[in-house]
């Protein structure tokens, strides 16, 4: 395993675009921290983002997963291309006659998807502690470790993602008609939704179907935390509407995201071993 | 003797095309091998599924008499397909680095097979830098890595030009002065016949033929005679049946042995019955013409 690793490090770390385009995204996913900077101040309104209770603990956790969940794009690109340059470098030919089994190429790709995902679900970890540390009203231990489950559901969101990406490198081996086909699958799914509400069923029916589509089970994992938020919910109130709060992350839901991404890897296992090189 | 690979039956279909049929053949330890045949006659399609990249329809084969599985044989096999590929953007020494953690070897022959190539001053330059025959060189660099026991090259010297030809010929030459085993597959049938010692030939996917070079035709050679009076020469060896197929060309008469025969004999016979000889050679066909015989042969 280690080795397979290795093998895959050297590939990417070497390759120039993708160090970029990683320390970017890491980058990126600090700079989160920042959003704690705004402020508005001109005169009698005064506007600080985080005191409004984004950096309480446990909101933190659902807020900061969330957002950094965005910043993925850039590491599908990532992986989109370390797939399809082996196709177009022909390298994935040399490796398998250097004595790399059909088996070990997928693990070792599926491993680098793993690594990925934990190394930012540890990141958003951390940076959210630090976060929440400085600005959180409630410090509490209790409190500042409940709803952790929302850490776990990024990265279960984030391997069923990135799986998806390595399945169309494969598939297309072109990253840019890969990327393109992952843009056009959003469109797909959206244009679903539309459809079966439109035709077939009410609001919440077609949520339940569409949850069994990749891209939105995904979406599913850490649904949007604005509605939360306390000045929300008081704006809401007082235009009479009632939000219902419906945040928590379900076991249903990840079991959906784990089955995509077996489907995923077990695919792209089949089209290596189907296909002549 | 240790058997290295054994193919049987092998067959592999495109479709309707049939591109590799019913073979079988092995590869003993510590021969060179060749296999020839003309484009598209299948060669590059059987290597490639003893190399786990193509996959067959139907027979089979073993490596090492099936003491391993395909790919962890493939750890201790040498192998150059077609074009190099390597990531262009990583440096020779990167490349090979890469080789070794997917081989299981340690690094510590890098700058020796890079030395056999002539790369070493080069190691630090990217992939993409370098010219055919560079890419061409750091294949077998790469292939050597593993000090593998049988070295596979298909068309190491396509594309280059006679220079590099010449280099990888020389590398080649040295590679089996090692002892190690070879297979080659290549078109350019000078290049085989100088340093393989047993062939297999293709064509349109059949083996036409497998063995030692020198059994390849059970032929006793030619003669090249001259003399002033080429057509008294010509008659009198019609009427001698231990000659075949007489041709007169150019004043040049070339005549077939049937059986074996001392060229001394032959200049003493002909002495005796009056023609004085200017001109004596004695050859073996060229495994070119041996080729071209026996593919003309079988397409009849």
């Amino acid at each position: 395993m280690k080795r397979l690793l290795q093998i895959e490090f050297i590939k990417l770390w070497n390759n120039r675009s993708s160090r970029i385009l990683i320390i970017s995204y890491f980058v990126l996913l600090t700079s989160i921290a920042l959003v704690a900077a705004i402020k508005f101040d001109i005169g009698p309104i005064q506007f600080h983002l985080a005191d409004q209770g984004i950096f309480n603990f446990p909101y933190i956790w659902h807020f900061n997963t969330f957002v950094t969940a965005f910043f993925k794009l850039f590491l599908a690109i990532v992986i989109v291309s370390m797939m399809s340059n082996e196709y177009s470098n022909k390298t994935i030919k040399q490796n398998l006659i250097d004595g790399l089994s059909k088996k070990e190429f997928i693990l070792s790709k599926f491993l680098t998807v793993i690594s990925f995902a934990l190394i930012s679900t540890l990141f958003v970890f951390v940076v959210s502690m630090i976060l929440g540390l400085i600005y959180s009203d409630y410090d509490e231990l209790s409190i500042i470790f409940s709803d952790l489950e929302f850490l776990l559901a990024y990265f279960v969101k984030l391997v069923g993602f990135f799986s998806f990406c390595l399945f169309l490198g494969i598939l297309v081996k072109r990253s840019a008609f890969a990327l393109g086909f992952l843009i056009l699958w959003q469109v797909f799914e959206g244009f679903v939704r539309g459809m079966i509400r439109w035709k077939l069923f009410d609001s919440q029916t077609t949520d339940t179907v569409m949850g069994f589509f990749p891209l939105n089970s995904m979406y599913n994992l850490v649904k949007e935390p604005f509605t939360r938020l306390n000045a929300v919910q008081s704006v809401a109130n007082q235009i009479g509407e009632r939000v219902s709060l419906n945040y928590h992350v379900h076991w249903y839901e990840v079991v959906i995201v784990l089955i995509w991404t077996s489907v995923f890897i077990s695919l792209s296992y089949l089209l290596l071993k189907k296909r002549d090189l | 003797m240790e058997t290295i690979l054994t193919v049987s039956n092998l067959t592999k279909k495109f479709g309707y095309l049939t591109a590799v049929k019913d073979l079988s053949f092995t590869i003993e330890k510590g021969n060179v091998y060749g296999i020839l045949g003309p484009n598209g006659s299948g060669k590059s399609t059987t290597l490639g599924i003893v190399l786990n990249v193509v996959n067959r329809s139907s027979g089979s084969f073993t490596w090492f008499d099936g003491r391993a599985t395909t790919h962890e044989a493939l750890k201790k096999v040498g192998a150059i397909i077609e074009r190099p590929n390597f990531y262009p953007y990583m440096s020779a020494i990167q490349n090979l680095k890469l080789v070794c953690k997917i081989k299981e070897v340690t690094e510590d022959r890098i700058e020796d097979t890079l030395k056999l190539v002539g790369l070493w001053e080069r190691k630090d330059s990217k992939f993409r830098t370098y010219s055919l025959g560079m890419k061409q060189r750091l294949a077998i660099a790469s292939a050597l890595l593993n000090d593998p026991e049988i070295l596979i090259l298909d068309e190491p010297t396509n594309g280059l030009d006679p220079q590099g030809i010449h280099q990888i010929r020389q590398i080649i030459k040295k590679i089996a002065s090692q002892g190690t085993t070879i297979l080659l597959a290549s078109h350019l049938l000078d290049e085989v016949e100088k340093v393989c010692t047993h062939v297999v030939i293709l064509r349109k996917g059949e083996k036409l033929y497998s063995g030692r070079v020198d059994n390849m035709m059970a032929s006793q050679g030619y003669l090249e005679l001259k003399c002033k009076d080429p057509s008294a020469l010509v008659n009198l060896l019609e009427k001698d049946d231990r000659f075949d197929k007489i041709e007169e060309e150019l004043g040049m008469v070339t005549v077939v042995l049937r059986e074996k025969m001392d060229p001394g004999e032959l200049n003493e016979f002909l002495f005796k019955k009056g023609i004085v000889l200017t001109h004596l050679v004695m050859r073996r066909e060229s495994l070119e013409e041996q080729f071209l015989n026996l593919t003309k042969n079988q397409s009849n």
